[in-house]
């Protein structure tokens, strides 16, 4: 199976519509633009109307889900590095305890561990999960569709440079590469290296230039990108 | 042998990297088994195991919240929150519904999975 082939299988492109509003009780239709398209479509909204109705969850919980993860973006991780970054003891915290140092930010984590994994001159950490789909989503948010992707999963663990690669990342051969694969109660953060050429910025600027991708691993911070 | 989900290390072709929004459904999917999950009646290693209990075609056949969803469904069975029967029957409702709203435009080969 090729990676197109399945990137056509992992998301609907016929019903796109990216805005968010909220048609989301229990038995209201769809608007006019949310068609609903496929049996598996039909059974989700089955079975959130069974499950409201048993009293096993809320319409306001199942919002408040959606409204949270909506609310999680890759800047919260980017505010965990960038103190990282100008603070030698935040960075020891967090490499000893990613739970308790997300927290002091303000990012609770529930439920899982977080480990945070440290780029150095020498070695650069690199994060999947090569059974699903598993994500710092605290921190990140929900994963981009290629973290998801059969491809990616497949072939990091295997040819990680040449995976890097294709992320325009070309690592040194004398930079040793570290692939972690997250499990459902282990989750990675990298911390990326700070760029050479921002020690005049102070923390929120440093925050605004950690991307997404080099917090997973697939990318670099290069000096004056900023 | 391996199990459905077990990729790690297959020979695999690019990467697409593009970006996707997530589809209004696939939210509502994602906030449900949340919800779910805060009750305690699905961990993620529930989830994986259900999802890796659909089969082996399941990851060419079905989208990712595709299997997210027809995982809950087996997990709600399976934990004796829900019966069979009951959702077979609401998914015939909702389908009614949604037909006599307009809202249902079912793709090719989608009609024939519902029970």
């Amino acid at each position: 199976m090729s990676g197109d082939h399945h990137h056509h299988h992992d998301h609907d492109h016929d019903h796109d519509h990216g805005h968010d509003h909220d048609h989301g009780h229990a038995h209201s239709p769809p608007q006019p633009d949310d068609k609903v398209h496929s049996y598996h479509q039909i059974l989700s909204i089955a079975l959130k109307e069974l499950l409201i109705e048993k009293g096993v969850v809320t319409a306001a919980e199942v919002r408040s889900f959606i409204e949270k993860r909506d609310s999680i973006t890759p800047a919260h991780g980017a505010k965990v590095v960038a103190r990282a970054w100008v603070d030698p003891a935040y960075r020891a915290r967090l490499l000893e305890d990613g739970n308790a140092a997300a927290a002091e930010l303000g990012f609770p984590i529930t439920g899982t561990k977080l480990v945070a994994v440290e780029n150095t001159a020498d070695t650069h950490n690199v994060v999947v999960c090569t059974l699903c789909s598993c994500y710092p989503r605290d921190l990140l948010g929900l994963p981009p569709a290629w973290y998801k992707s059969r491809a990616y999963r497949a072939r990091v663990v295997r040819e990680p440079r040449a995976v890097l690669r294709e992320f325009g990342t070309d690592l040194p051969d004398d930079v040793a590469l570290r692939v972690h694969d997250s499990t459902a109660d282990i989750r990675f953060l990298v911390v990326p290296q700070r760029p050479g050429g921002t020690q005049d910025l102070d923390e929120e600027a440093l925050a605004a230039i950690v991307t997404r991708d080099s917090m997973i691993g697939v990318a670099r911070l290069e000096e004056g990108a900023h | 042998m391996r199990s459905p989900q077990d990729v790690g290390g297959l020979p695999e072709g690019p990467i697409d990297a593009s970006h996707h929004d997530l589809t209004f459904w696939e939210k509502q999917a994602d906030g449900l088994r949340a919800a779910v999950g805060s009750k305690g009646l699905m961990s993620s290693h529930e989830s994986r195991r259900a999802i890796e209990s659909l089969g082996h075609d399941a990851m060419e056949r079905l989208t990712y919240y595709e299997r997210w969803t027809a995982a809950l469904s087996l997990q709600m069975v399976e934990r004796g929150v829900l019966t069979q029967d009951e959702i077979d029957a609401k998914v015939a409702q909702v389908r009614q519904r949604l037909a006599e709203t307009g809202d249902l435009e079912l793709r090719p080969g989608e009609a024939e999975k519902l029970p």
